[in-house]
């Protein structure tokens, strides 16, 4: 950080639309000047003071937060979900990651369930609709009894925090070649199958869960674990696993807790 | 205008409770008639919206993100405090009542302060039940933390992902009640003015942010829980689109802006480190459990690798400072010590603007793995912006704009000064007094959002109107709406059409926020602040004159939201100078040069003047051309005496 003199010179492509109608279609841009001290984002935002000031329009990416956890942000870079470092979401990949004269083609998440709405920006409400599908343990505020009532071992909190820290930036649906939301949704079948506050609604969750995920267009896992790969949170897939598990019980074994579980919600 | 805070007298402890049953309530089969907004959906706004629905209400919830999982209190990391007293190392609802009108200087509402104290306890009930993982021991029951401005371990947290895991349970519930049929979401929307009807909010003007289209929504109760307004400073923590506008309409049109003045410089961010820097990241403070804060006693060692510094040549001035509380020194004083020794010439790091946050000491104590276990994301994340590894090297940290205490005004209901407009968690003023102590801020928005609101908002719908004001709710097509609406727009067209269109959005919000980081950041003194309400104004008509935004208003342009927003906090960043020049003594995070204490043990501490300044002082918006007005809200302390705050 202290020591990033040195400055790059990069080539983008970047993918340009308008909006939903719109074709779209790459467009070159230099991005000179590039200190590696820079996050990717402030590297876009660098490029984009210039567009403005010559009147064009700036690139449009969806951000927030920028320290890697509202899941605002996300794109393909070179054919890589965030990029080409691991465990890392877009904002805070940092230009080090890059050397002078590198080439880049940035695009948006790219699955039928994702509309593009503006260059690289998508609609991702898909994933808002599979959580409310039965993403949730149903407690009406007030009614709950003392939090150390209920015991947990410490070990399946751990592993229902794993899966619990899905940011829901949908990289692993851009990574998979059947942009499937799997380990998406698996992450949080699992999240609250880990626990006994999420039993209850358990498989009438699972079954509710991945039939939406259909709905929305999302296609079928078939294990080539790119999604994994591409999860900045480190997700694993053993969550799909254990969502197939899940489901298949719910249909083939428990139809009958599937249809009554839960229904009080 | 006199400001009557509604709050009850008597027994502390049983305030909450007698005026929830002194509230008139709206029955069941009522409940369905009335129509509420929340625009926001942090923690405040999600449980909020999700609580009234589940109650019987209609609520329509608008956030600008493109989901209501991604607001802003995602970002918080440490955890979130509850007096459940599980360690049994003496916490109490009292104690944690005490400590937080302590530690925001005597300058928030008792009985504000105790409910929120009560309420902790039911709030991490209700987030268990949810399913938030929260951090368990091997006996399966819940883990705790210390905080800073503590001496009680009564934080809960789950990993650096407290505010994530919180919000996401609060999602969840929102999208159960969407699900329902019992909320309508509008996601990728941006309240751009409030509607006022017969004195009451009856609604909010929208721009969908995907195809411009400008929006009326009409309701009988409107909810901010917009957050704060740190991103006045540019660089500050907080997330890139965070913003004042909606709070800094509802100011002009009624409501009235208490305590601007009090922001938060959070301790331990990764210092500055280039002109291109869009924002700041934090690192827990929670962190300072296990780190030690020092800098080299000797200027001349300040270039030296840490780890050839020995022992004798470290000054871990907090330890020095504060023994009692050390590393755990509340958030406003530990910033000021380290403005202090980087002021003195030995902060380290590019421009001298950093201190060593060290976990050497703690890795020999209790090894790698059990540091990497509480700390493992925070330092992984370190590593990814500075790429130095903080196993190895100690972290180089500075201060920065976090949070603001300051808000819109409102009474122990969280109701405005305009009847029907309530304001929930950072967006109001109403709980930390001058500094917000860690772990609250989560505790705060929960606290508004699943119990106090749900209760306070039904007596003002059971009351107001003869209990009918559905029947009253105007269309949208009511002349009010549509003028407002139709002023938006106006405004929009200016900035697509300034008349020497040169500069952007960006460029202005840099400036603006270097100009108040200089002057009315860590320390402020009355010559800075006058420059700066100086120099303000004229920055706002070249911002008129020359802003550049390209594009139109009709289709999704993020040049022309940012515009919006820097044009409003070019506006309120003028009352917040005005508040800071206004409160002649030092509080919490507002340190005035000119008020510290000059001899004693305490000398240069914050120096409060209760006599003169034991008030919130609360601004109305007088229009453009006129100074706003201050009105002045008495605070009483019954139980936790005014006293120099002390933490040595």
């Amino acid at each position: 950080m202290a020591g990033d003199a040195k400055t790059m010179n990069l080539r983008l492509h970047v993918w340009r639309q308008t909006s939903v109608k719109d074709e779209g279609r790459f467009e070159e841009y230099a991005a000179k000047g590039v200190s590696p001290g820079m996050s990717f984002l402030e590297m876009l935002d660098v490029v984009n003071e210039e567009l403005i000031t010559t009147g064009k329009q700036p690139l449009a990416f969806d951000h927030d937060c920028r320290e890697g956890i509202c899941g605002a942000c996300g794109v393909m870079i070179n054919g890589n979900a965030h990029g080409p470092q691991g465990a890392t979401t877009t904002c805070q990949l940092h230009m080090r990651s890059f050397s002078d004269g590198d080439e880049l083609w940035i695009e948006p998440w790219r699955a039928r369930a994702f509309p593009v709405l503006r260059d690289l920006m998508v609609d991702r409400s898909a994933f808002d609709r599979i959580i409310a599908a039965g993403g949730y343990a149903s407690v009406r505020t007030g009614s709950a009894r003392d939090a150390n009532e209920i015991l947990i071992p410490k070990q399946n909190a751990d592993s229902a925090m794993d899966a619990a820290a899905c940011i829901g930036c949908a990289a692993c649906v851009a990574a998979c070649p059947n942009a499937s939301a799997a380990l998406f949704t698996a992450a949080k079948v699992t999240h609250l199958a880990e626990l006994p506050q999420g039993q209850p609604e358990r498989m009438r969750r699972v079954v509710r869960m991945v039939d939406q995920m259909d709905i929305e267009g999302f296609g079928h896992c078939t294990n080539h674990r790119e999604c994994e790969a591409a999860c900045p949170k480190q997700i694993s897939v053993a969550v799909i696993a254990q969502m197939n598990r899940d489901y298949l019980r719910a249909k083939l074994i428990a139809p009958a807790d599937n249809e009554n579980a839960g229904s009080g919600g | 205008m006199e400001l009557k805070s509604n709050a009850p007298t008597g027994p502390i402890e049983t305030r909450w409770d007698r005026h929830r049953f002194g509230m008139k309530l709206v029955n069941p089969a009522n409940k369905r008639k009335y129509k509420v907004i929340v625009v926001g959906t942090g923690l405040a706004g999600a449980s909020a919206a999700a609580t009234l629905a589940e109650l019987g209400y209609n609520v329509d919830a608008f956030c600008y993100q493109d989901s209501p999982r991604r607001a802003h209190s995602i970002a918080a990391q440490g955890g979130i405090n509850a007096a459940k007293n599980y360690q049994n190392d003496g916490d109490s609802i009292y104690r944690l009542f005490y400590d937080t009108v302590k530690g925001g200087d005597f300058r928030a509402r008792e009985s504000n302060v105790y409910r929120l104290a009560q309420i902790s306890v039911q709030i991490i009930d209700q987030c268990v039940a949810q399913g938030v993982p929260f951090a368990r021991e091997y006996s399966g029951l819940l883990d705790n933390r210390s905080f800073g401005g503590s001496q009680v371990s009564r934080t809960f947290y789950a990993r650096g992902q407290t505010g994530q895991q919180l919000l996401l349970g609060a999602y969840q519930a929102l999208e159960k009640m969407i699900d329902a049929g019992g909320v309508k979401m509008f996601p990728r929307r941006e309240m751009l003015d409030l509607i006022v009807v017969d004195g009451r909010a009856r609604g909010i003007v929208t721009r969908n942010m995907v195809d411009g289209t400008m929006e009326i929504h009409m309701a009988d109760a409107v909810c901010l829980a917009t957050g704060g307004y740190g991103n006045v400073f540019y660089l500050s923590t907080n997330a890139k689109g965070c913003n004042v506008t909606a709070s800094w309409r509802a100011h002009r049109r009624g409501a009235l802006f208490a305590n601007p003045c009090y922001t938060q410089i959070h301790p331990t961010c990764i210092p500055v480190h280039g002109d291109y820097q869009s924002k700041l990241t934090l690192m827990s403070e929670s962190l300072r459990n296990d780190g030690r804060v020092w800098v080299p006693k000797n200027k001349d060692d300040v270039g030296k690798k840490p780890g050839s510094i020995p022992e004798e040549d470290r000054d871990y001035y907090l330890e020095r400072m504060y023994p009692s509380f050390g590393n755990l020194a509340p958030r406003d004083i530990s910033s000021r010590g380290a403005k202090t020794v980087c002021d003195e010439g030995r902060g380290v790091g590019p421009g001298g603007l950093g201190v060593y946050l060290d976990f050497a000491d703690a890795i020999k104590r209790v090894g790698k793995a059990k540091i990497a276990e509480r700390y493992g994301n925070l330092f992984e994340m370190y590593e990814q912006i500075t790429a130095e590894n903080p196993y190895e090297v100690p972290m180089r940290i500075y201060p920065a704009v976090h949070y603001t205490m300051g808000g819109l005004w409102v009474d122990y209901n969280l109701q405005s000064t305009i009847p029907g407009l309530f304001v929930l968690g950072e967006a109001n003023f109403s709980d930390h007094g001058a500094n917000r102590l860690g772990a609250s801020a989560l505790m705060q928005g929960l606290a508004d959002g699943y119990f106090v609101i749900p209760a306070t908002i039904g007596n003002y719908l059971a009351s107001e109107g003869g209990g009918k004001l559905y029947e009253k709710r105007p269309g949208v097509d009511h002349a009010e709406a549509i003028k407002v609406r139709d002023e938006v727009s106006a405004r929009l067209d200016k900035l697509l059409h300034s008349k020497k269109p040169t500069r952007t959005p960006a460029s202005f919000h840099r400036e603006l926020g270097k100009l108040l980081w200089d002057n009315c950041g860590m320390g402020r003194t009355a010559k800075r602040l006058e420059a700066a309400l100086a120099r303000i104004p004229a920055l706002r008509q070249e911002f008129w004159d020359t802003i550049l935004v390209p594009g139109t208003g009709e289709e999704l342009n993020q040049t022309l939201e940012h515009a919006g927003r820097v044009a409003d906090f070019l506006e309120f960043a003028e009352l917040l100078c005005k508040d800071a020049l206004h409160r002649e003594e030092s509080c919490g995070g507002h340190f005035r040069e000119e008020h510290q204490v000059e001899e004693g043990p305490e000398k240069g501490e914050a120096q409060r003047n209760d006599e003169l300044f034991q008030y919130v002082a609360a601004w109305e918006w007088k229009g453009a051309d006129a100074p706003q007005v201050l009105h002045k809200e008495a605070l009483d302390f019954e139980h936790v005496k005014p006293s120099q705050r002390s933490y040595k």
